[in-house]
């Protein structure tokens, strides 16, 4: 080690010009003192809960919050975190009761006024909060925020909240949903304390929340630094002194920093790095589903996919993609072959079921060319499969993909990628129906609930409903489903309008995604819940 | 000479405007980026016409090219989807570039020319063909390989630096990415520096300062090398400019948070304030840096005069 430091000065003093800063400071490397060093990315947007709806800034909120409910990192079942019960007898009034004695990390009480000034805020169309359709079930969401462009809102205040007592509220929706209680350990429903609202860009500059953790300081895309509150109350404090997030722009750089013992843990292992990450790590590597589902959708609003053959002609398509073979080859292992449209995280009690889609989703080429044929070929002789080019690596499973396919018919045209720039202008086709032909799609989970991964994908008019698929079968076993009292009969029906999708393949499920983190020696601990986020309070520290 | 000055910068007005018009041009042909905000999920058509309001998105091109040339004069930069404004993004991330830039600049002066004198003085021995060798190797292995090479070895088999820069930047960490981001002018000045000398040495004003009999220091350093530089002071000019457009690549790999990644997360999020006032001042800096170079000229070689 003394040999180190010197020839670290060595170099220092090679550059004379600058060696005033080189031989000092910046060894870091030994000890982290109880604290968690971990890789982040840049949050997209600000980070308020209704306004964050990607994995980098809900990891921070899920740290810096506690819902009225949580997801059990283990089960990912809803369990009560600030309610003490929320209870119904129509599936359509709820009425919520909350614990007493949660405060803000500055002091402040969480009351119903918490959630429901917190609600009112997320859902006003003026606020352009991107997570605001999730409050779209609560009575007069419609007047709050029009759906039109360019419409006013009629009234300040969701109609569907009234305060019942500082512990108590309701909340009337528009249409049954048994399984909503579930729905709100998502972070658009986090309570918000009263100095969001008189100071909101001092809130913004350092969040505060009810969490086990409080933010110390916040450099915007530099890094973060959250620390234990010792205040907190809930059932589950940090048994760390706090996280250090660290904003990295290559997933392999943290790779290396995580190698030299400059970083504790990485929950992105880089794609290049997967073949060595076993004998970098040993056991020190997790590899496991996450609540992700890829699939191909098809715009069935272009008559190329229209015509009354050509769900015979998707379900050919799917058989005809060796799924186990590409996510072998191309993903070593960190995805597997999709045999529903759900996700593995949900377990068999929320509503997974392995083989639901058995045949149509399995490869077997002969079949495949035989649907193709009788449907009367590919629409116009060859495929399409549209990516977006920026992010994500997806030209070598969609070449993959194609070349599954173009084996299966025995024509080296039948299917190419088509590659476009940015995701922004790949969205922007997607939701101007300007596509003609097969794109990729991804899903993933807002709650660990069946009725995220069908409704909003799958059910007319919704509003992630890419394929623009509409079946009125499907659509009325999933209102039967939503006014289930119980959620296993919810479950079960919202499974049987599941069936309708493989009759119709709107589209084809291909695998469901992993989620991976990597960490160092001094972490014990170390685990990650069905969205795939490292469950910060938990790990140990050595 | 003061008029040169004024009228080159003066020259600079229609560059910028240009400049800024065409990249306000090119971001905006990128598309509408209010999509990617909500990820693979459909915007709300409200949200989504709320936001493009908020951003003059719904404006035609022109008017949107003077707003935003409006704020600018009034020092609004505009902000980034993160609710940054652009001008703190870049307060954070120009010290930081041009920091990693100066130890670039400092490797290739002290390092290209002193190379580049060695072999010129020695030209065709074993010195010289090794130098050549290694500056041709150099320049033909793309920068992020040697980037990644050099952090393993250097990072995490030898552990004599931090494969990663913290977020403060201190010149001791950047000197691994500062000799990454150099390596390739590096190579570039040593070979234009031995040329140079390598022609001046048989010149007639050499041969002099040798028969007058001053001691060889002298001769190489105030006549010699004095007029070999010019060449290689008009590459190290431009370079700077490209050094700190080009960072990222090295950026990325060492995770500076500089310029570079700036530039990287706009492009990639479609955020036009952010790409086009980072690459406004890019231009800027590149303006001046040619400025200085031709006035240098001047300083080392006399019969150059500016009018």
């Amino acid at each position: 080690m003394r040999n180190a430091m010197r020839v670290r000065c060595a170099v220092g003093a090679a550059a004379i010009a600058m060696a005033a800063a080189a031989c000092g400071g910046g060894s870091d490397t030994s000890g982290s003192g109880g604290v968690v060093r971990a890789s982040w990315g840049d949050p997209q947007n600000p980070l308020e809960p209704a306004d964050t709806n990607e994995v980098q800034g809900g990891k921070v909120l899920d740290m810096v919050f506690r819902g009225l409910k949580k997801y059990n990192p283990k089960t990912a079942a809803a369990e009560n975190m600030v309610a003490q019960s929320i209870t119904s007898t129509d599936s359509q009034n709820f009425d919520i009761k909350l614990k007493p004695g949660w405060t803000f990390s500055n002091g402040e009480p969480v009351t119903a006024d918490s959630f429901i000034n917190a609600w009112n805020y997320d859902a006003l169309l003026k606020n352009a909060q991107v997570n605001a359709p999730f409050f779209s079930y609560i009575d007069g969401y419609d007047k709050v925020h029009p759906d039109a462009s360019g419409a006013k809102s009629s009234a300040q205040t969701l109609s569907g909240l009234t305060k019942v007592s500082d512990t108590e509220f309701t909340v009337r929706l528009n249409q049954k949903f048994s399984l909503f209680p579930d729905t709100l350990g998502y972070s658009a429903f986090y309570p918000l304390p009263k100095a969001f609202f008189s100071n909101h860009a001092a809130w913004l500059a350092k969040p505060i929340g009810n969490g086990p953790y409080e933010i110390s300081s916040y450099t915007k895309g530099t890094g973060m630094n959250l620390v234990k509150w010792d205040g907190y109350k809930g059932p589950d404090p940090a048994v760390n002194k706090g996280v250090d997030l660290r904003v990295y722009t290559d997933s392999n750089t943290a790779y290396t920093d995580l190698q030299a013992g400059n970083l504790d843990l990485v929950d992105d292992v880089p794609a290049a790095q997967l073949r060595n990450v076993k004998g970098d790590l040993g056991n020190r590597y997790i590899n496991e589903p996450a609540g992700i589902i890829q699939t191909l959708a098809f715009p069935l609003y272009n008559p190329r996919w229209s015509s009354a053959k050509a769900a015979e002609l998707r379900q050919g398509l799917s058989m005809a993609i060796n799924r186990p073979q590409i996510t072998r080859q191309i993903f070593q292992n960190t995805r597997t072959p999709a045999t529903d449209w759900t996700s593995p995280v949900l377990g068999a009690a929320g509503g997974f079921k392995a083989g639901l889609c058995n045949t149509e989703c399995s490869f077997d080429p002969a079949r495949a060319k035989q649907l193709i044929q009788q449907a009367g070929g590919l629409p116009g002789g060859s495929i399409t499969i549209s990516y977006n080019a920026d992010t994500g690596s997806h030209k070598e499973w969609v070449d993959a993909v194609c070349n599954s396919i173009n084996n299966a018919l025995g024509n080296n045209k039948a299917c190419v990628g088509a590659p476009v720039g940015t995701f922004a202008d790949f969205r922007n086709k997607i939701t101007n129906k300007q596509m003609a032909n097969t794109f990729r799609a991804g899903w993933q989970m807002d709650y660990p609930l069946i009725q995220d991964f069908l409704q909003p994908q799958y059910f007319t008019g919704a509003s992630s409903n890419d394929s623009h698929y509409s079946n009125p079968n499907f659509d009325k076993l999933v209102n039967q489903a939503n006014a289930e009292s119980s959620p296993a009969a919810a479950v079960r029906a919202y499974q049987d309008a599941e069936r309708q999708l493989v009759q119709d393949m709107p589209a084809i499920p291909l695998w469901y995604q992993n989620g991976s983190a990597g960490y160092s020696a001094n972490l014990s601990n170390v685990t990650l819940n069905p969205f795939s986020v490292p469950v910060y309070n938990e790990i140990k520290v050595a | 000479m003061g008029r040169y000055v004024i009228r080159r910068l003066l020259q600079m007005i229609p560059v910028f405007i240009g400049s800024t018009f065409l990249i306000f041009f090119m971001v905006y042909a990128l598309g509408d980026p209010v999509a990617a905000l909500f990820g693979d999920r459909a915007p709300d058509p409200a949200t989504a016409a709320q936001i493009r309001r908020d951003l003059h998105l719904n404006d035609s091109l022109g008017e949107q090219y003077l707003i935003y040339m409006r704020n600018i004069f009034t020092g609004d930069f505009g902000t980034a989807f993160n609710g940054q404004a652009v001008t703190s993004l870049m307060g954070s991330a120009f010290p930081v570039t041009i920091r990693l830039t100066l130890v670039a600049v400092v490797f290739e002066v002290v390092i290209g020319i002193a190379l580049g004198v060695v072999t010129g003085l020695r030209r065709g021995r074993p010195v010289d063909t090794g130098v050549l060798l290694l500056t041709l190797v150099v320049i033909s292995v793309p920068t992020f390989v040697t980037g990644y090479v050099l952090q393993y070895i250097f990072g995490v088999r030898l552990r004599w630096t931090a494969p990663s820069v913290s977020p403060s930047a201190p010149v001791g960490e950047l000197l691994l990415p500062g000799l990454v981001l150099a390596l390739v002018s590096l190579a570039y000045v040593t070979r234009l520096t031995r040329t140079s000398i390598a022609e001046n040495t048989r010149a007639d004003y050499v041969r002099t300062a040798v028969a007058k009999g001053l001691p060889q220091r002298r001769v190489i350093v105030r006549h010699l090398l004095r007029n070999s530089l010019i060449p290689v002071v008009t590459f190290i000019g431009t370079d700077i400019g490209a050094l700190m457009g080009g960072a990222i690549v090295t950026e990325r790999i060492f995770n500076i948070h500089g310029v570079g990644f700036q530039l990287y997360q706009g492009i990639l999020r479609n955020n036009a304030p952010t790409v086009v006032g980072f690459v406004t001042i890019l231009v800027l800096v590149f303006l001046i840096a040619n400025l200085l170079v031709d006035l240098l000229y001047a300083v080392l070689d006399p019969r150059i005069r500016y009018a």
